[in-house]
């Protein structure tokens, strides 16, 4: 970590930001962040998409609006960023404060044989979000910038999106629940209390 | 001139009501988010969500935003609606997997083109395509076809949608809507 040019390593990233987790609520995009998510230690308040592509930052969203008090984490790829990217623009628009969306980019589709995204050619996210609006966007290449954003998310004081360059690395697959049902259901009733069962 | 204008005004249609209706149907359901791509036939809808402090509008750069989005307010306690024309319920297709595996209520009003009395050609496909797709992914379905009829088919989809956790479209039909002829309105 000394060197500032070094890779980061995705599992460090990712037990960076879900430090002293406490209330936090977290969305994790399908593939690698899911397990990344998983292997910080499985728990109710994480939604793990084992699908859905394209969807992990918009499910942020509708959390983050229905849920004003908690903080809301979104942890995904860059591939399943770029597949509704245009989701940075309705989500600018209404830029709840909650809200924190981490892209972990190693610039390759990393579940399908790590065939090069379109970040590996330059695309930058993180630009788009500030041209989207979200004036708190910036890409990560150094622990100490994670801890920053480990902060920002858990401060929940602004919308915040940040490109995180990790290390290409394929890693043993830490898998929580798969079915939908159970996740849905505990994380409902660890945020909504006991009442969530009977609804 | 005062003849004129009274014979203009005799002819006018009389707004429909359906759309007023179908609000008073979605507040009493608790609906707070509403995710839209807008359609002409969902206009006034619209108009009344944004006057409505109680409800968030967002309008989507595509339909399978609102189907994620919807998902993380049920997460987090609150019901939503998402409003979209036919050839939207085309790009929400994979994303229907996620109210369908987690049996998460989803509610979708449908405004249909490439239905009766269409146009435009190039809306015949989606359009005709509307109800198996999203039957094809699991999604119940019901066709509205008479305006005073509107009203009860969403309360009843809002009901089967929270109360079993389904995903449940409306879909409203040109006869309801209208078809419009742009030709026409070319001529002019």
């Amino acid at each position: 970590m000394s060197n500032p040019n070094a890779l980061l390593h995705r599992r460090d990233v990712v037990n960076e930001l879900l430090r002293d987790r406490a209330d936090l609520l977290v969305i994790a995009g399908l593939g690698a962040p899911n397990w990344d998510v998983s292997a910080a230690g499985d728990h109710p308040n994480n939604f793990p998409l084992w699908g859905a592509m394209g969807g992990a930052s918009m499910i942020g969203l509708g959390l983050a609006l229905a849920q004003p008090r908690r903080k809301v984490l979104v942890i995904t790829g860059d591939g399943e960023m770029l597949m509704n990217v245009g989701s940075l623009a309705s989500i600018a628009v209404e830029a709840p404060k909650n809200l924190t969306i981490a892209v972990l980019d190693n610039e390759r589709f990393g579940e399908t044989g790590m065939q090069k995204t379109p970040t590996a050619s330059g695309v930058d996210l993180a630009a788009i979000a500030t041209a989207c609006g979200i004036r708190t966007s910036r890409i990560v290449r150094t622990m100490a910038e994670v801890s920053e954003l480990r902060d920002l998310a858990h401060e929940g004081r602004g919308m915040a999106f940040a490109q995180i360059k990790i290390n290409p690395e394929a890693l043993v697959f830490v898998m929580p629940p798969a079915d939908g049902v159970i996740l849905t259901t505990r994380f409902r009733q660890s945020v909504l209390g006991d009442e969530a069962l009977f609804n | 001139m005062a003849e004129a204008a009274k014979s203009r005004s005799e002819a006018a249609p009389a707004l429909p009501t359906w759309p007023d209706e179908i609000y008073r149907v979605l507040k009493d359901a608790g609906i707070r988010q509403v995710a839209m791509v807008p359609d002409a036939g969902h206009s006034r809808l619209i108009r009344s969500f944004e006057a409505d402090p109680e409800t968030r509008v967002v309008t989507l750069t595509t339909e399978e935003e609102g189907v994620a989005m919807l998902a993380g307010a049920w997460l987090g306690g609150e019901r939503g609606v998402l409003l979209l024309q036919s050839s939207g319920v085309g790009n929400c297709i994979n994303m229907l997997s996620l109210p369908v595996i987690c049996h998460m209520p989803l509610l979708m009003i449908v405004t249909m083109r490439g239905d009766w009395g269409e146009f435009n050609p190039w809306q015949i496909p989606m359009g005709q395509g509307t109800r198996p797709s999203l039957e094809a992914m699991g999604v119940i379905v019901n066709k509205v076809d008479e305006p005073h009829l509107v009203a009860s088919a969403v309360q009843g989809a809002a009901n089967l949608a929270f109360n079993t956790w389904k995903p449940v479209a409306v879909l409203i039909g040109q006869r309801v809507l209208g078809a419009k002829n742009f030709k026409e309105l070319a001529r002019k």
